[in-house]
């Protein structure tokens, strides 16, 4: 079956996107680049980088530019989902959603008007096993925003690794902060994964931080053969 | 050991990690078997049955009924969530009916019941487009304002629920576990 990948670029869509591939083949990606710093639905740091990894992933790209006022950016997702069905005869969408009901009941409801195939192939997954998941299957996955306490400048920049999982982990016992970072606490780039035909090399970046809030934004990269 | 029946459409699905493996990470120990593999040897072989959901595009059970031919006779304990709770009914004589429900709703509580107890709050996740009405032999234990949300069988211990407790209220499937 084909399908689009509702795509962020952080590591969950990109973790759907590679389970789904083992069962179906995703032929496009749909990004929503929200305005809103405060949409609950699309807003992430490097959302404007979705055209590098579509490059990188050799798969094309429908990105929809939105103001994200709340239900008028679900509209939208609707017509961008609906042009991934004209142009690349999709029969269903992947996300990675995990535990959001607010966003995956949204993205339920659109599917059944438009009557195709939902799929979310890290719904309910245990967060810990979702980070080991994906540094066994060699994703390369920066932590390109923090914006919760404990989290210091240093975590900026850092990839995901057993240490860094295992700090999460700590982080998570003590203070009960979500390591894979469900509750907002962190956010996510991937640069290379298995689904990757080109791997992204980072070249250009700068941070910004303050009282336990930053982002790590990436400024210049380049496409490497893998 | 607790068996769950993957009633996706297609055996190793991708929706199976959507609507089984979120019913399996809750349980420390069960098996699991998808609905065309089901014979008496596996569910006499079990201590409880979970049904699970599956997709809102996935219907036309009636045709697949043969399968779960052996329900009407089970003494166990037996859960059907959503599309296994439609399946529970139709083995009794139901017939589906359009009714959609997409995302976290308020239920009532009717009855007590172990189970109904055993909730932590009331709000529940739902995602169908069909439900059942109540099949004979069977009372109500809690209701939307849409449809019928958990049922249990008036001799046995076979429940159904419209929702999907192993999103919003996972305590339900430990407390079936214990039963």
């Amino acid at each position: 079956m084909k399908l689009a990948s509702l795509f962020s670029g952080g590591k969950d869509s990109v973790l759907g996107l590679y389970k789904a591939n083992t069962k179906h083949d995703v032929v496009c990606l749909i990004t929503i680049e929200s305005e809103n710093k405060e949409s609950y639905m699309f807003h992430t740091p490097n959302i404007s980088l979705t055209q590098t990894q579509s490059e990188a992933l050799d798969l094309p790209l429908i990105k929809v530019k939105t103001k994200g006022e709340k239900e008028k950016e679900l509209a939208e997702l609707k017509q961008a989902i609906q042009q991934a069905i004209d142009e690349h005869q999709i029969e269903g969408i992947v996300t990675g959603t995990v535990a959001s009901t607010y966003q995956a009941s949204r993205v339920q409801r659109i599917c059944n008007e438009l009557n195709i195939w939902c799929f979310n192939p890290l719904w309910q997954m245990d967060q810990l096993e979702l980070l080991h998941d994906l540094v066994e299957n060699k994703f390369e996955v920066y932590i390109a925003g923090v914006f919760a306490y404990p989290f210091g400048e240093e975590w900026l920049g850092k990839t995901i690794n057993s240490d860094t999982i295992a700090k999460l982990k700590q982080m998570q016992e003590e203070l009960k902060i979500n390591p894979a970072g469900e509750g907002g606490e962190i956010e996510t780039f991937v640069t290379d994964c298995p689904a990757f035909k080109k791997k992204i090399i980072i070249t250009k970046y700068s941070t910004e931080y303050d009282n336990y809030a930053g982002v790590f934004n990436i400024e210049e990269t380049k496409l490497e053969e893998k | 050991m607790i068996l769950i029946i993957d009633t996706c459409r297609d055996k190793d699905s991708l929706h199976a990690l959507e609507f089984v493996r979120p019913i399996t990470d809750i349980l420390t120990e069960c098996a699991m078997v998808h609905f065309t593999e089901i014979t008496t040897e596996i569910i006499n072989a079990a201590d409880k049955i979970i049904i699970s959901g599956s997709p809102l595009k996935e219907i036309g059970y009636s045709d697949h009924l043969k399968f779960f031919n052996w329900i009407k006779d089970y003494n166990k304990p037996l859960m059907g969530i959503c599309n296994g709770m439609q399946i529970i009914g139709m083995t009794h004589g139901c017939e589906l009916k359009e009714v959609t429900e997409i995302g976290p709703t308020t239920i009532t509580k009717l009855r007590d019941d172990p189970l109904v107890d055993s909730l932590k709050k009331l709000e529940v996740y739902e995602l169908h487009n069909y439900c059942i009405n109540l099949p004979d032999n069977f009372k109500l234990l809690a209701e939307s304002d849409k449809c019928i949300q958990i049922i249990k069988h008036k001799e046995k211990s076979m429940y159904g629920t419209t929702f999907h407790p192993e999103v919003m209220n996972k305590e339900l499937i430990t407390a079936f576990s214990e039963l």
